[in-house]
């Protein structure tokens, strides 16, 4: 099991305090500032291992450094507490994604990043909740960590534990019957604990969602399957953390968040064949100048 | 006639019974609250019994996540749907992120004889025991299966149990002991060692029973574990006496018998294994008359035992 950085933590939390008492600007560009860092730390990580998923792991990052350090209630030290707000990524192949986010808020130490996928390191292709501290539950199959997120909404509740749930699945990853499985139990439950996250890029590993096995129009869909729903611009962090408030109706909220696959690194933009393409020397170059 | 037990009944029992000295444990199901017999749970605990609906796949992921906030769940649920429809569940969210579930599979082997193979569990050994971070146990009466959700809910762990339909004469002594890992001494023999599991247990030893007229020393085992292994009951098995006959409701491709093989042969000393189980998909007929047509019968497992010696 990795250990804490406890010096990382003690930043991260001065700057949680910082964005909890700044103006709602302010709050924007600190964290979209830590969103920059956290895209160069996959650009640099995926580049080290010579792997990785990074179309996804770039258009989830928003939505990960909006959690972090604007909304999720948690710290570092205190990974075993019950009262700890929760976060499953389901789209676990984007693990480079929230290694550098956990790495970010002091999980671990940022140096660990550069082991990602190396023979016997922590940092699996997918996360190990056994090895990586801050992994709530081992995912990559994909529609696993829904399922997982409403089993803790329900075990929160019962336990009288206002703490909330929130689990990010990938738009193609809704292909997966077991997620309809699970929005039926979050809506029947009434989670209002619950808030799941799509991150909708439209594009999966060998096409376009509507392409593939159109998921359109999800909001709706999401709305019969019970949920509160929230369309927003998957890269404004204003927008993210309004649709990150609590759920206004008792029903679980699903954050349809709209993303550009790829996003902030101009050549990977929207573009189908990076779904795990892995960039040169030189495009890891021009890509850190773009996130300078 | 032996007097017999209800296994369902004695389950539901010590999980009401359990559920009342401790808080965290909670009963999930897929619309099986009848066939798991969870009426009186539910109605003392109604808020504790999560029952998804006819959704196993989320039933296991959801029993995950009941135990990541530190509640004890017990997923009751038929034998051949909680691990055929959700086995990638049970890898990845409970044997490999280590989450704490208990998923009790209901009727397992062919106690829905008439209904047929889509409704017998007879692949479950073969298919829970290649996951490594999960044990697989099988009660094999009431007084193992108190023992066994007693031991749960002092140390929960992820744990698939086979928990039988029909009813089963009692094959433990009074003064017997659940230990993890740990076959159940039935009979002491020199000549050749019965090896059953749940049902098969009583049908063994009524081998013995046959051998011992015939002059044949039978030992018999109870194998109540079938990961982690008892090895050292197999080896002292295989190198005490001269054939080991593995008697199971299952498939015999993986599951006990195979298990019990690979540590034989791994032992290199020739002592035959001679399974007595399933080797295809059955026909139709009631659970008594499945376990007779594979053969699986105190008569013929003696007949097994004899003409191997």
């Amino acid at each position: 099991m990795l250990q804490t950085d406890e010096s990382r933590a003690g930043a991260w939390r001065e700057l949680r305090r910082k964005v909890d008492a700044a103006d709602p600007a302010e709050r924007e560009s600190l964290i979209a500032d830590q969103a920059r860092i956290i895209r160069r730390h996959i650009i640099t990580t995926i580049d080290a291992a010579r792997a990785g998923h990074i179309g996804g792991d770039l258009s989830i990052t928003d939505v990960l450094a909006t959690l972090y350090f604007g909304v999720l209630r948690l710290d570092p030290s205190e990974g075993d507490r019950l009262e700890r707000d929760r976060f499953i990524l389901s789209k676990g192949h984007c693990a480079a994604a929230l290694y550098s986010t956990l790495a970010r808020v002091g999980y671990f130490a940022e140096d660990e990043l550069a082991s990602f996928m190396a023979a016997g390191s922590a940092l699996n292709g997918h996360p190990n909740r056994n090895k990586v501290p801050g992994i709530e539950t081992n995912t990559g199959p994909l529609g696993h960590g829904l399922p997982v997120a409403v089993g803790e909404a329900i075990g929160l509740r019962l336990q009288g534990v206002d703490s909330r749930v929130f689990v990010a699945t990938g738009d193609g990853e809704l292909q997966e019957g077991s997620n309809w499985e699970a929005l039926m139990s979050a809506g029947h439950y009434g989670l209002e604990n619950l808030t799941v996250i799509v991150d909708r890029n439209r594009l999966q590993q060998g096409a376009g969602t509507e392409e593939t096995n159109g998921l359109d129009p999800l909001p709706e869909r999401l709305a019969a399957f019970g949920c509160e729903v929230r369309e927003v611009d998957g890269h404004s962090v204003a927008e993210l953390l309004a649709a990150f408030g609590p759920s206004t109706t008792g029903k679980p909220v699903a954050v349809v968040a709209n993303t550009t696959k790829g996003k902030g690194v101009s050549f990977i933009e929207d573009r189908v064949e990076w779904h795990h393409k892995v960039p040169t020397a030189e495009q890891v170059a021009l890509a850190l100048e773009e996130l300078a | 006639m032996t007097e017999t037990f209800d296994n369902r009944k004695a389950f539901a029992e010590t999980l009401i019974e359990l559920a009342a000295d401790d808080e965290r444990v909670v009963a999930v199901c897929n619309d099986s609250v009848g066939s798991s017999n969870l009426g009186g749970f539910k109605e003392a605990y109604p808020d504790r019994l999560i029952n998804v609906g006819i959704a196993e796949q989320n039933m296991v992921g959801v029993a995950a996540g009941l135990a990541a906030t530190g509640l004890v769940p017990f997923v009751c649920s038929a034998g051949p749907f909680l691990t055929g429809r959700a086995t990638e569940q049970i890898k990845a969210d409970i044997a490999y992120s280590g989450h704490k579930v208990i998923l009790c599979g209901m009727s397992p082997g062919m106690a829905y004889g008439e209904l047929g193979p889509t409704h017998h569990s007879v692949e479950d050994l073969s298919w829970m025991r290649a996951l490594p971070g999960l044990d697989v146990a099988v009660p094999a009466d009431p007084r193992q299966t108190r023992q066994a959700l007693e031991a749960l809910v002092a140390e929960p762990r992820g744990t698939y149990l086979r928990i039988g339909r029909h009813k089963v004469p009692t094959v433990t002594d009074e003064d017997s002991t659940w230990e993890r890992g740990r076959f159940n001494s039935v009979r002491e023999g020199k000549d050749v060692t019965l090896i059953g599991l749940g049902t098969t247990v009583a049908r063994t030893i009524e081998a013995a029973d046959l051998l011992a007229a015939d002059g044949v020393s039978a030992r018999v085992l109870n194998a109540a574990w079938v990961s982690p292994l008892d090895r050292d009951a197999i080896v002292a098995a295989a190198e005490e006496t001269r054939v080991i006959v593995v008697a199971e409701e299952a498939n015999i491709s993986g599951g006990l018998s195979a298990a019990v093989a690979q540590v034989v042969a791994e032992l290199g000393i020739g002592t035959k294994v001679i399974p007595v189980g399933l080797t295809e998909f059955a026909p139709t007929g009631s659970n008594d008359w499945l376990l007779e047509h594979f053969g699986l019968t105190g008569g013929n497992i003696a007949e097994v035992a004899r003409e191997a010696l």
